[in-house]
């Protein structure tokens, strides 16, 4: 008797907002217009995914202190969209991004289980961390939250959500409750009983090794990036083996890396039409503004299809408060140069290979074959698929690549439960009064 | 009387605590096919109640034409977040998003957040109105044609459009641009109370919807006329102002003796001006004070929402509707139209940049 094959979780992401929406393709529509999240949400839930993800952007980002003008830009505001969506959906899970650093655990908290209230049992909470002076110019509390402090921050804004999610008895009675910690201490009555999944469930998404004790710590999902087979693997076996330590069991935390995938009749013509988006998400101009992001400086002057600068990045460029990360520069910069060298790249073509986002490229069949080849060898429980179009981009996948995964036996052939949770295989959490 | 302005009515759909979207759903389209301007949804941290503005985010896609306003408190929220919330009702709704302003008076409210003491609703009022004013700002910080998508120079938007609000007010700032693009009816639809004192300037400096709870047509036009003068010392037209009288309205005993007509002694709960009586009688009264021009319509508040709503939209509108005062049908798609509101300019846009 052989067992059964590890199931994989598939779940959506909208891709507004970024560099990874072609948006000069004919077929590309609106990323704000209500249509194009439903047409979204809508193929999602007829390919049977677990839940449906919206990002957050807090503050229209800026090169050189001008708005960026080369990607899309704009987005509704998620926990809105996702309760319009629960109107026109009924299983698929809906997975809001918001931010803890320029929240209130009352307020979205409410918000929250309000939205886990209207879909019956379907919200879910991507937390992030967001720390940069420049997004917190938008906000009350203003400025900027040291990086020490993100996810201890993050980590007492869930505790206290879920205090709050606890503090209705389950057959509804609200009771006071006092939370009085570092940063927060509040008291009072929350205003929404236990909802229908007991606590929306809690993704986490960053990659530091704060980001995965709190991950470990207090998430149901983690959104990461690990999507080639190797950084999968070492990126499960390091997280998931953090859980034992908080009493809890690997398969109580799913981990989904975000993934492109590109099909095409056989496998060369995939890869073919991979390139091309490439080309497209990463134009001359954008590979510009890639270049200086890392190098700090104005290269206008240089040619994309040209060689990189030879020399360093400022040493104070690492712009350290402001909305992008890169570490250090010097070492990103020594990277690419490497690269550019290694494979005879231009800079056009090193910011598409060093930017690149793990990638299923093949024949539906090759596409099928690979995802559960990788969850099987514990890379990962699942995928959150990026399309590069709206709102179509999700169609090919959900038409051809889904009923593979169902006849292999990896991918479920109709919903069982009506939760996000039921979805996912993780219990609601034990009411603690 | 062909001098009478239109006649609008909006009535509020919250009442005990519910979580099922069902029963805001059946409610919000019982008031659409009384062709009701809006629906209200109240709110407030200090009760059991679920987020307003999701409950009618959820609502949106099984309606057509009904505008939706939450009310959306600004005292511990953050501006930044309630203008991207309405301003993604707005997107969602096709433009029928308005939200109706309040503050947080209680301590009770001022613990749930730990943030600061509770303050004096005239404070609370000020920073509702810089609330409200950023909230403008961030709707017109993308200029309509912002988003070009021009693929020749490669550039989806045109940074020349867009605009940061710099607001710096008393309690908080916000750098800007929104991250929402600016929504389909330029600016959502504010609504505010302007019956109480130290709301009644940011009500006639901000609202384009001013609700006025008093006992006699004659109070309501004093109250209006003060909102219309103080308007107007911001620059604004009074024409572009919408006042309502509001109204709680209990119809449950319909077949017995009324007691309708607030002109005579009303009966005054706690909460305002309290009509209690049938339908038929509801509309009469309506009749009249419109007819007074004191009021450009109605909110009314049904004590027992499934009950009442009923009985205004088949009882009280139906007559309304059949002696030629009241639409029978939404002419416009937006909220903005059923209030015969123009689509406001942007501030930011340059006055004939573009040719
Ligand atoms: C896959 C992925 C998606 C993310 N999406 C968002 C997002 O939508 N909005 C946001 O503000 N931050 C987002 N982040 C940023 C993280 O929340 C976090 O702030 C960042 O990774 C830095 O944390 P770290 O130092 O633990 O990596 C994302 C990160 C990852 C890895």
């Amino acid at each position: 008797m052989t067992a059964a094959p590890k199931q994989l979780h598939l779940a959506a992401h909208f891709p507004d907002a970024n560099n990874t929406t072609v948006w000069d393709d004919p077929r590309s529509g609106s990323q704000i217009e209500f249509s194009s999240f439903e047409h979204l949400a809508r193929k999602a839930e007829r390919g049977l995914f677990d839940f449906f993800l919206l990002a957050e952007g807090l503050r229209l980002r800026e090169h050189n202190g001008l708005i960026h003008e080369l990607d899309v830009a704009g987005r509704p505001e998620s926990l809105t969209v996702l309760a319009a969506l629960a109107a026109v959906t009924d299983r698929l899970g809906l997975a809001a991004t918001v931010s803890a650093t320029f929240n209130e655990p009352c307020e979205l908290a409410r918000r929250l289980a309000t939205l886990d209230h209207l879909s019956s049992g379907r919200a879910a909470w991507n937390v992030t961390t967001s720390s940069d002076a420049l997004t917190g110019e938008n906000f009350r509390r203003g400025g900027y939250l040291d990086p020490a402090d993100r996810y201890t921050r993050a980590a007492e804004f869930v505790a206290t959500a879920r205090e709050l999610w606890d503090s209705w008895t389950p057959d509804g009675t609200p009771r006071p409750f006092a939370h009085h910690g570092r940063h927060f201490s509040i008291e009072g009555e929350f205003t929404v009983p236990r909802s229908p999944q007991g606590h929306p469930v809690v993704i986490q998404t960053g990659d530091s090794p704060e980001g995965r004790e709190f991950a470990a710590s207090a998430a149901d999902i983690v959104f990461t990036r690990h999507g080639t087979p190797e950084a999968g693997r070492a990126f499960c076996a390091d997280v998931k083996g953090r859980l034992a330590k908080y009493g809890r069991e690997p398969d109580d935390l799913k981990i989904m890396p975000g993934v492109a995938v590109v099909l095409g009749d056989n496998d060369a013509e995939a890869r073919e039409r991979a390139a091309g988006i490439r080309l497209q998400q990463v134009s001359p101009q954008n590979a510009i503004v890639a270049l200086e992001r890392v190098w700090g400086r104005d290269l206008s002057s240089y040619d994309p299809d040209g060689p990189l600068p030879v020399s360093d990045p400022e040493p104070a460029s690492a712009p350290s408060r402001g909305r992008v990360r890169h570490g250090d520069s010097r070492a990103v910069a020594a990277r690419w140069r490497e690269l550019s060298r290694e494979k005879g790249l231009s800079i056009r073509q090193t910011v598409i290979e060093a930017t690149g986002r793990p990638a299923f490229v093949g024949s539906p069949r090759a596409v099928a074959a690979e995802m559960a080849e990788f969850v099987a060898t514990g890379a990962a429980d699942g995928f959150v698929l990026v399309p590069h179009l709206i709102p179509g981009g999700l169609d090919d996948f959900v038409d051809q690549v889904v009923p593979l995964l169902q006849e292999r036996g990896v991918f479920r052939s109709a919903y069982t439960g009506s939760t996000l949770r039921s979805h996912l295989g993780i219990a609601e959490p034990v009411w603690k009064g | 009387m062909s001098h009478l302005r239109p006649l609008h009515l909006a009535a509020e759909i919250g009442g005990p605590p519910r979580y099922d979207p069902a029963h805001y759903t059946g409610l919000a389209r019982l008031a659409e096919r009384g062709a009701l301007d809006f629906v209200t949804l109240g709110d407030s941290f200090a009760r059991p109640g679920p987020d307003a503005l999701a409950v009618l985010s959820r609502v949106a896609p099984d309606t057509r034409r009904i505008g939706l306003v939450p009310t959306v408190t600004t005292t511990h929220t953050e501006p930044f977040h309630v203008s991207s919330a309405v301003a993604t009702l707005d997107w969602v709704s096709g433009g029928r998003a308005g939200w109706c302003v309040d503050v947080s008076t209680t301590a009770a409210e001022a613990r749930l957040f730990g943030r600061r003491p509770a303050a004096p609703a005239a404070e609370l009022w000020r920073e509702a109105g810089e609330a409200a004013d950023v909230g403008a700002r961030l709707w017109d910080s993308w200029e309509d044609d912002a988003e070009i998508r021009d693929a020749a120079t490669g550039r989806f938007l045109d940074r020349d459009k867009l605009h940061h609000t710099d607001f710096e007010g008393t309690a908080f700032g916000v750098r800007g641009p929104a991250v929402v693009p600016r929504p389909p009816q330029g600016r959502p639809v504010t609504v505010i109370d302007g019956t109480a004192d130290a709301a009644r300037e940011t009500a006639a400096r901000h609202a384009d919807v001013v609700l006025v709870r008093a006992t006699t047509p004659e109070r309501t036009a004093e109250i209006r006329d003060d909102v219309h003068r103080r308007a107007a010392a911001h620059g604004r037209a009074p024409g572009t102002l919408r006042v309502l009288a509001a109204l709680t309205v209990d119809l449950g005993d319909a077949e017995s003796a009324p007691e309708p007509g607030l002109e005579s002694g009303p009966p005054l709960a706690g909460h305002g001006t309290y009509y209690r009586g049938g339908p038929v009688d509801l509309a009469d009264l309506i009749t009249q004070w419109h007819r007074t021009g004191a009021v450009d319509g109605f909110h009314l508040t049904p004590i027992t929402p499934g009950r009442d709503l009923e009985r205004i939209v088949n009882g009280t509108v139906a007559l309304l509707q059949h002696r030629s005062l009241f639409r029978t049908f939404h002419p416009g798609g937006t909220l903005r139209e059923h209030l015969g509101l123009a689509r406001p300019a942007n501030r930011y846009a340059r006055q004939g940049a573009r040719v």
